[in-house]
């Protein structure tokens, strides 16, 4: 039984499913190999080389280096492994999450502190919340 | 016999941890949050448990994806907290409690919840914040933990309604066990939240609010909530919440005993980005 095809119709949300992590295999394991310190040194010592020591496809090299974290969950990357990336660079969870929405590290804080993102038009795609765009816009 | 006398739902938020660690409890931000644990430190000395089976989920920390077990039951004799790219929190290790593990592992697995048994892992702040919550700063934890992970990370992660069960089946192993110990089952994970994409920060106070009035009252019609639904509503992490059913399934009254008294109900936005929610129900 394949997934429910409604995890496809929720607005500005990857589901992480075996297809995704099929596709993400390499990236992901790329990224928990930053959980070693030793490899976080020469990561940031050189990123490309580094990067080239993984089986990933060159859009996700470059997803990495451009720190794009919606495209690195486009090509298969799952939140809780692309966040060894951001703690590599010393940014936390909420700095990440808000740099996928487009909006400022300050006014998503805000949105955060009134209570958050509403759930009003952000159910289904197609609806007329403020998460409708999809994760290639900018 | 082993006695179950409570369940304890709450977030795991690393944040919440770190600001913990660092010393920031007193600030505004974080005050408001870690009051909602006042009474729990207080209600835990008093309670003194000996064993919590305490349910989780690792988070890329000690599984990755060259191992997703679905159930995962901790029979080893301790666990260390897990470095996850910030260095090791600075709190005590974990002490397991391997044969009781063992026995609940025994018994479900003949009930047919084939579980996958761990015996070495590290242990990340899915488990080690809420018992920082519940315990504040310790030299010691003040009781035996049995970890338990279950995975809702990668699609499709198992239902409300196969948690439920299971925790019933749980239930049943605890109370067969010949020792006279008194245990605490812990659901840990959500509120809402979404870490991902453009509608990251997704907060729904209402759905949350709702999901706890549920759980009390009626956890079994809960339980067979699709978990698209959970998604949709509670945020693509809000998936988490499923884990909450385990400790529910493990409460008297889902096998005719009596309702549960609610000694304790928190509910706070924001900390990071994420709905703090924190309930305690006592067996009668
Ligand atoms: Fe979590």
């Amino acid at each position: 039984m394949s997934l429910d095809k409604e995890f496809k119709e929720i607005p500005g949300t990857i589901i992480f499913d075996a297809e995704q992590s099929r596709k993400g295999y390499w990236l992901n394991q790329f990224c928990m190999s930053l959980m070693k310190a030793e490899n976080r040194e020469r990561f940031k010592a050189n990123e490309r080389a580094y990067l080239d020591e993984w089986k990933m496809t060159e859009d996700q090299k470059q997803a990495v280096m451009a720190r794009d974290l919606n495209a690195m969950m486009a090509l298969g990357g799952n939140i809780y492994f692309l966040s060894k990336i951001g703690a590599t660079d010393g940014k936390s969870f909420q700095q990440m999450a808000g740099s996928m929405t487009g909006m400022s590290e300050e006014a998503y804080r805000d949105m955060m502190i009134n209570g958050g993102r509403s759930i009003e038009g952000n159910r289904r795609i197609g609806e007329h919340g403020d998460a409708q765009r999809t994760n290639k816009d900018k | 016999m082993a006695r179950i006398t409570a369940s304890v739902y709450s977030s795991h938020i690393p944040a919440v941890g770190a600001a913990f660690d660092l010393g920031k409890t007193h600030e505004p931000y974080w005050q408001k949050v870690f009051s909602g644990y006042d009474f729990s430190k207080q209600w835990e000395k008093e309670q003194k448990p000996d064993v919590i089976f305490l349910v989780y989920n690792d988070h890329a920390t000690a599984f990755s994806l060259s191992m997703i077990p679905t159930f995962a039951i901790m029979t080893g004799p301790e666990f260390q907290p897990a470095d996850e790219g910030y260095g090791r929190r600075p709190v005590p290790p974990v002490i397991g409690h391997p044969e009781l593990a063992s026995h609940i592992a025994s018994e479900v697995i003949q009930k047919d919840f084939d579980l996958t048994i761990v015996n070495e892992i590290d242990v990340d702040h899915g488990l080690t914040v809420p018992m920082t919550c519940m315990f504040g700063k310790v030299d010691a934890w003040p009781c035996k933990v049995i970890p338990f992970a279950v995975n809702v990370v990668q699609h499709p992660v198992p239902s409300g309604a196969r948690c439920f069960a299971l925790g019933q089946a749980i239930r049943a192993a605890i109370e067969s066990y010949p020792e006279d110990i008194n245990v605490q089952v812990w659901g840990t994970g959500g509120m809402s939240h979404q870490l991902q994409g453009p509608r990251a920060g997704l907060i729904n106070r209402d759905w949350d609010n709702e999901f706890l009035d549920r759980l009390i009252d009626d956890p079994e019609g809960l339980s067979k909530m699709p978990n698209i639904d959970y998604v949709r509503e509670a945020g693509s992490e809000g998936i988490e919440l499923v884990m909450w059913l385990i400790a529910r399934g493990a409460m008297a009254d889902t096998r005719g005993g009596p309702k549960p008294k609610v000694a304790h109900r928190f509910y706070h936005v924001p900390a990071s980005n994420t709905a703090v929610g924190h309930l305690i129900l006592e067996n009668a």
